[in-house]
């Protein structure tokens, strides 16, 4: 249907120009109901500031009067003016500026004079989530937006990101409610489990990191997996989990089950690792002096999550990024219980 | 081994609820979380200094039962909670690590 046709490509390159459209269907998690948060949480961290914010904007120079910026927002509804000559950003004006101009009776003079040069600005590969957290933090209607080279590229506004975030969160209702199994799958069968799940991870979050690995722990748990093989997964997930956060610019963990095999992949968007078999021997390692006194960063991580994986894959593109594949054969019988849905649990 | 035994055995202090009480059959002592995630036995008592909400992450992936804090060093409270909700024990001990890993030297390094 139309739906189709509008649903971007399933596999887009891992680094998108700022005019392709984002990485945004890779994995959709679609599993035994509950997922909805996680479907959020991954939208927020997917989508960037580039994606959602408007590059059409009304822009003004310095020699330009506030009354110019006056009749501009007037003509085009808009309650912001961005003041910038050459991509360079000086300052902005707002409905509050032209109030106080024309109260004060300096409507006629330039916008350099009276602009607000205090500026919040938005970085264009940021994920929306720190969108978000800018527009609670700050109490401004919309942030100017830059690219690594500082050039003003747009603005974006709360509206902005409602809109874009309501429209991935239909499609993504959508897939979930299309991928949702009407048949319970055959029991004793670990072919017939299915699960997948994709949680963020950010660069330096060391607070939440090992949430993800504790989830698919609990995930392990719930569908009654062998402790040892349950501790082997969580293993490498904790430490794949932990080398996005300390030694990568961000990136995500994804788990997943599907034909009989438990598959743990770790990606991440750079800067890459230049000697993969020197990262991969025990005691090897990078990180500083802070991350070493917190008890990581003794360089057991890759060759950790390597000994405890069935098979263990590592590609990494100087530049680009590094994505670590671990895989464990689950026996017959694995999460045989919990194979159907599991009834709603009630009081005994 | 109890885990009164072991806050008497390390002169310790119990810093989470008395309801977060787990018996304990072996024993590992490491400051490096990786080490410990590789090759700490389930239901263990680690022995370390490091006093944050990293380890209970560790110990609750590795089936680690009880925490001995040596040096007297705090935990704080982010970890002592996350050690109560995961139903991990903290004993903060004054003794080193060396030490602590003596006075509770009739615990196995592995479960039998």
């Amino acid at each position: 249907m139309d739906e189709r046709q509008r649903q971007p490509a399933i596999l887009p390159p891992p680094h998108p120009s700022d005019d392709e459209v984002i990485d945004r269907h890779t994995a959709i998690p679609t599993t035994v109901g509950g997922e909805s948060p996680l479907v959020i949480m991954e939208l927020l961290q997917r989508m960037k500031v580039r994606d959602v914010m408007r590059k059409e904007i009304t822009v003004l120079s310095r020699r330009d009067t506030m009354s110019r910026a006056q009749e501009l927002m007037r003509k085009n509804h808009i309650s912001g003016i961005p003041i910038a000559e050459n991509g360079r950003l000086y300052g902005i004006v707002s409905v509050d500026d032209i109030i106080r101009a024309l109260t004060g009776g300096w409507i006629d003079d330039l916008c350099a004079k009276h602009m607000s040069t205090h500026l919040i600005v938005l970085e264009a590969d940021m994920p929306i989530a720190f969108a978000l957290r800018y527009f609670e933090n700050y109490k401004y209607n919309r942030f100017p937006v830059l690219d690594r080279h500082h050039q003003l590229v747009g603005l974006i506004s709360q509206r902005d990101v409602t809109r874009a975030l309501l429209y991935e969160l239909t499609v993504a209702i959508n897939r979930l409610e299309s991928k949702a199994a009407p048949d319970n799958p055959a029991p004793d069968d670990p072919a017939a489990l299915y699960a997948c799940r994709e949680y963020p991870v950010v660069h330096n979050d060391l607070e939440n990191a090992g949430k993800a690995a504790n989830d698919i722990k609990r995930l392990l748990r719930e569908h009654k997996f062998d402790t040892r093989l349950a501790r082997r997964i969580a293993v490498a997930a904790y430490e794949l989990e932990i080398n996005i956060c300390i030694h990568s610019f961000g990136g995500s963990l994804t788990f997943m089950i599907a034909d009989g095999k438990a598959t743990v992949v770790a990606k991440d968007t750079g800067p890459g690792i230049p000697d993969i078999v020197w990262a991969c021997q025990d005691g090897t390692s990078t990180a500083n002096d802070w991350i070493r006194s917190l008890g990581f960063g003794a360089g057991m991580g890759l060759a950790n999550s390597k000994r405890v994986s069935d098979r263990f894959d590592i590609v990494s593109v100087m530049g680009k990024g590094t994505t670590v594949t671990c895989q464990f054969n689950l026996p017959a019988g694995t999460g045989a219980d919990t194979a159907a849905p599991p009834p709603a649990r009630q009081g005994a | 081994m109890e885990l009164a035994e072991i806050v008497e055995l390390v002169k310790g202090t119990a810093v989470t609820p008395p309801d977060v009480a787990p018996q304990v059959s072996c024993a590992y002592s490491s400051d490096l979380l990786s080490d410990v995630m590789g090759h700490a036995p389930e239901d263990s008592v680690l022995i370390t200094i490091q006093n944050h909400l990293n380890t209970i992450a560790v110990c609750t992936l590795a089936g680690i039962n009880a925490i001995v804090l040596c040096h007297n060093r705090p935990a704080p409270d982010d970890m002592a909670a996350a050690a109560a909700r995961e139903g991990v024990a903290i004993v903060v001990s004054p003794l080193s690590q060396y030490a602590a890993a003596l006075a509770l030297s009739s615990l196995p390094p592995a479960s039998r």
